[in-house]
């Protein structure tokens, strides 16, 4: 069978398109399991953790970027490197805090919800809430405790989707993994 | 465009998630726990491999028959979603085909002795989900469940139903 298309970006699009249509399958299996958006939001958070808690040793792996200096850095390690690796996007790092201890990601498109609409029932539910769980957890292993949220989002009805980062404290001793 | 290691731990953290939740409480999983996880991954698998399907022919011309249908699914198919092909294609030409993958990508994680050979099925039940979603969309009713016996190999049987 010859297809004329070509075959790499045919491929990584599909590879794509498989993991955006499993998290849809995920997102809609919690909306099913849990009576409301508060608990879906949060059982997405708690995945995206455990999630995160690996996809470090994944990224440093894969990356070898060293350790950060300082917030700044993170920020831009996470927006241009992991961002663009993970997600193949680059979000812009902006809003930043006097204290320079907060930021925001902005993202034009969100890989994420590609083919997805939030009905009206569902007006409080932060669709890509995993990735506030992956970011804190990711963030954690390397001895940060971070808060993640959501700021914008495109399914609601915002231009662009950002997320607020703000940095809480340094995690001195080794904490036991998990938020299980 | 998402990175391929990203459906890998999704996919990983479904598979825990599912089975935590149906634990919840109880000391031991029993069977038919087992059975009602293995049945919600499968459905999930249904609608992601419906999806996939319809992106993937949505140019290509129709086929000629069923071993025409088995035969894109094990090279197209198999290739978009599970990065390689199947390796052997069997077939009774009375409906049922097996499908071998003798490095299946979603079990390549999981080490290749024996020791975790009893919890392979429940890494495969989303995909036996999405070959059937994907042959439902083509038209074809089946009833696909999944084996392993060496690690990372794996067959799958197809059971087409006949109306």
């Amino acid at each position: 069978m010859s297809r004329q298309s070509n075959r790499t970006t045919d491929s990584k699009k599909m590879n794509s398109e498989l993991f955006t249509l499993t998290y849809g399958a995920l997102v809609t299996q919690l909306c099913k399991d849990y009576e409301n958006d508060e608990e879906v939001n949060k059982q997405l958070d708690k995945m995206g953790y455990n999630i995160g808690v690996r996809l470090i040793e994944d990224f440093l792996a894969r990356s070898s970027i060293g350790r950060c200096q300082d917030f700044r850095e993170t920020a831009d390690v996470i927006a241009k490197v992991a961002f663009k690796m993970y997600l193949g996007c680059t979000p812009s790092v902006t809003n930043w805090s006097p204290a320079g201890d907060e930021f925001s990601l902005i993202l034009e498109n969100n890989p994420l919800v590609d083919f997805v609409e939030l009905p009206d029932n569902h007006s409080t539910l932060v669709y890509s809430n995993l990735l506030c769980g992956v970011l804190r957890g990711a963030l954690e292993m390397v001895q940060m405790a971070v808060d993640v949220r959501f700021a914008q989002d495109t399914l609601r009805g915002d231009n662009v989707t950002e997320i607020r980062m703000k940095f809480i404290k340094r995690i001195e001793e080794n904490l036991p993994a998990g938020d299980e | 465009m998402a990175d391929e290691s990203l459906f890998d731990f999704l996919h990983m953290e479904i598979v825990s998630h599912i089975y935590k939740e149906q634990q919840s409480s109880k000391e031991e999983m029993d069977n038919k726990d087992r059975a009602v996880c293995v049945s919600v991954l499968e459905s999930m698998g249904f609608r992601v491999g419906q999806g996939l399907i319809e992106r993937l022919t949505r140019d290509s011309p129709s086929f000629k028959d069923e071993l025409d249908v088995m035969k894109f699914v094990c090279k197209d198919f198999w290739t978009k979603v599970f990065r390689r092909q199947v390796d052997n294609l069997r077939t009774n030409h009375q409906g049922t085909y097996v499908l071998q993958d003798n490095k299946f990508s979603l079990l390549t994680q999981l080490s290749n002795g024996k020791q975790y050979l009893d919890q392979a099925p429940k890494y495969l039940a989303f995909s036996c989900g999405i070959v059937r979603g994907a042959l439902s969309n083509l038209g074809l009713d089946s009833v696909v469940t999944a084996e392993v016996s060496v690690m990372p190999s794996c067959k799958f049987q197809v059971v087409v139903q006949k109306l």
